[in-house]
């Protein structure tokens, strides 16, 4: 009878202790609960991080993929600590919010896949590609596709495009591109989270659409790197500014962000002028807003907040970004984020010394 | 219930409220454009209502030659036998299954056939999502349909057998004319849960939005419209996503009350 006792006992003292347990590594604040929502593009980056971060700090992170304009939306109604998002906000979007402070996280790009049998690389151009999603070319043997790949036998089948169903960054991403280089995409579609586009089929999410080009012959669509990365779909070389073809990549994303970027971090690095870059390239930012005390937030919880972003900045988790197919920030881009936190208050008194 | 009902009914009719005063209740229903361009939005419903109807009754016409046979089987050939319950409890199985597991069998076994066949040379389609929707719908028409057939009084089968009917002319003479109004009334239930079949639809429509011309061609249904562009809609383009679900809500109501009041009248026969 002593024995079950002092057994159950000891179970209780370390059910206690293993609960006290997150609590106890943070030192002097308690561990928080923080919420963000948005872009699915980074999706499998933060997982990593947040994961780490929660044995670090002992703060845990829930992060809801809706979406890059879910999470914005959920932003404005000051309803999660922080919102992801591919695109960052537009000056109107800014003036009808309370100032936001934008961190990129990571980088990532939009690669053009395809499911051609045979064919092991391919070669695009940027308004080829603008063409393709017009409905402009129609037949993979076009001559125009014929002549960029001289090397390749392309079939004489039809072209079927696969976009995006849901509104999306990666959508947004990939049209900014298009937007850039030719002309005709400029004046018919824009840029934009949804785009009309006029032939082919669309899927629900980078999965969706990396799902549908990998069962559809003779498809080409859009999906984030990190999915065709990590799932192997064949993707295309594009010429970036420079006249060079280059294969998405950890090192030509990164190449990407080579020229000057803005002091607030809002800004498009598609069709980047620098050697060696993958044009269809992009910061992915996270945004949370200047004065952190709303909708009854703790001060713990704003500095919980801004520990989250100082960790994702911090060389340990951007070294993560390769591992998970993404590429690190420059570090230019971490000096000017540490430096924009750092204007982050409470009560009008800033955070961070 | 009324309540929540009613409830829907309000909180939709509210958020819909600004798309219907933007572009007028008719004009609603019967613009064929759903265009994104910041400050020219259009968004209009018929596109959705069109491939919501084309599924649906596609899926019903394909149901018929598998549901009717069951519920013959089950309800008058061996009706009250082991194997009619055996058959009975499968097919009530497929009812069992969720949505997402029919999208992905349709999404990886079924397209790819009808790829190759070259029936649907883009694989996804108006064909591919009714083909689906048809197996998923034959459980509630077979089982329905099979009571219904049941219930024929046995005096009039034994009077037909009596003046030698054959049991083709009772099934033709006796059975369709006695159930037949309840037969129909489950078809037209099955097509209340074939109209807001979402996931299914959703993975193999292939989600563009212009009016399907073909049977092949893609196009999206008015659940799909919703399940795919509601994380990402504000202002307008939600309150249009919301008037579709109203759209749709009546749409489904007033099938079903049809279907309900056929078999009221058949209970009364």
């Amino acid at each position: 009878m002593k024995k079950i006792f002092s057994s159950i006992m000891t179970l209780i003292i370390a059910i206690t202790m293993v609960s006290c347990g997150g609590n106890a590594k943070n030192g002097v604040r308690k561990a928080q609960e923080l919420s963000g929502a948005g872009a699915t593009f980074p999706l499998p980056f933060y997982n990593v991080v947040f994961e780490n971060f929660a044995q670090v700090n002992g703060d845990i992170v829930a992060y809801g993929g809706v979406g890059s304009g879910g999470g914005v939306r959920n932003l404005r109604d000051k309803v999660v600590d922080f919102a992801g998002s591919d695109a960052f906000l537009t000056d109107k979007e800014m003036a009808e919010m309370a100032p936001v402070v934008h961190v990129p996280t990571c980088m990532g790009a939009v690669v053009v896949a395809y499911n051609l049998d045979g064919v092991k690389e391919l070669k695009l151009t940027g308004e080829v590609v603008a063409d393709i999603f017009a409905g402009e070319i129609k037949m993979w043997n076009d001559e125009r596709l014929t002549a960029l790949n001289p090397d390749v036998t392309l079939p004489a089948e039809a072209i079927i495009p696969v976009f995006r169903s849901d509104g999306s960054g990666t959508t947004f991403i990939f049209t900014d591109y298009l937007t850039k280089v030719s002309p005709m995409w400029k004046e018919k579609f824009g840029a934009g989270k949804s785009v009309n586009f006029p032939s082919g089929q669309a899927a629900k999410g980078n999965p969706g659409v990396a799902g549908v080009i990998s069962q559809t012959k003779n498809s080409i669509g859009y999906v984030g790197s990190e999915y065709a990365f990590a799932q192997k779909i064949p993707y295309a070389n594009i010429q970036n500014a420079r006249g060079e073809f280059i294969l998405p990549s950890s090192e030509s994303i990164s190449a990407a962000a080579a020229g000057t970027i803005p002091a607030d971090t809002r800004t498009s690095i598609t069709n980047a002028d620098a050697a060696g870059a993958y044009p269809i390239s992009t910061f992915t930012w996270m945004i949370i807003y200047k004065e952190q005390n709303y909708s009854g937030r703790s001060k713990e919880q704003a500095e919980a907040t801004l520990d989250l972003l100082q960790y994702i900045l911090s060389d340990e988790a951007q070294n993560i970004t390769t591992e998970v197919h993404y590429a690190p920030l420059p570090a230019k881009a971490k000096e000017l984020s540490m430096k924009n936190l750092k204007t982050v208050t409470y009560d009008g008194v800033t955070i961070l010394q | 219930m009324p309540i929540v009902c009613g409830g829907v009914v309000y909180a939709l009719v509210t958020d819909a409220y600004d798309a219907f005063e933007h572009f007028g209740f008719l004009n609603f229903l019967t613009s064929s454009q759903w265009s994104y361009t910041a400050g020219n939005e259009q968004y209009g419903a018929l596109p959705f209502i069109t491939g919501t109807l084309m599924t649906a009754l596609l899926a019903l016409v394909f149901c018929i030659p598998f549901s009717l046979p069951v519920a013959l089987f089950v309800g008058e050939y061996f009706k009250e036998t082991k194997v009619a319950s055996v058959l009975s409890t499968v097919t009530d199985l497929l009812a069992g299954i969720p949505s997402i597991i029919y999208g992905l069998w349709g999404f990886f076994t079924l397209r790819p056939i009808l790829m190759t066949l070259n029936i649907s040379p883009h694989g996804s389609g108006v064909l591919t999502a009714s083909l689906v929707l048809a197996i998923m719908i034959i459980p509630y028409v077979a089982s329905l349909s099979a009571e219904f057939i049941k219930m024929v009084p046995n005096d009039l089968k034994e009077g037909a057998y009596s003046l030698g009917a054959t049991r083709a002319e009772v099934i033709r003479k006796i059975i369709f004319p006695v159930a037949g109004s309840g037969m129909f009334s489950s078809y037209v239930l099955a097509i209340g849960r074939a109209l807001g079949e979402t996931m299914t639809v959703t993975m193999l429509i292939g989600n563009t939005n212009n009016i399907p011309t073909s049977i092949q061609s893609t196009g999206n249904s008015m659940a799909s419209i919703i399940a795919n562009q509601f994380g990402e809609a504000d202002d307008l383009r939600l309150s249009s996503l919301i008037a579709i679900g109203l759209v749709l809500f009546l749409i489904t109501a007033l099938i079903n009350m049809i279907g309900k009041m056929m078999i009221k009248r058949a209970r009364i026969v």
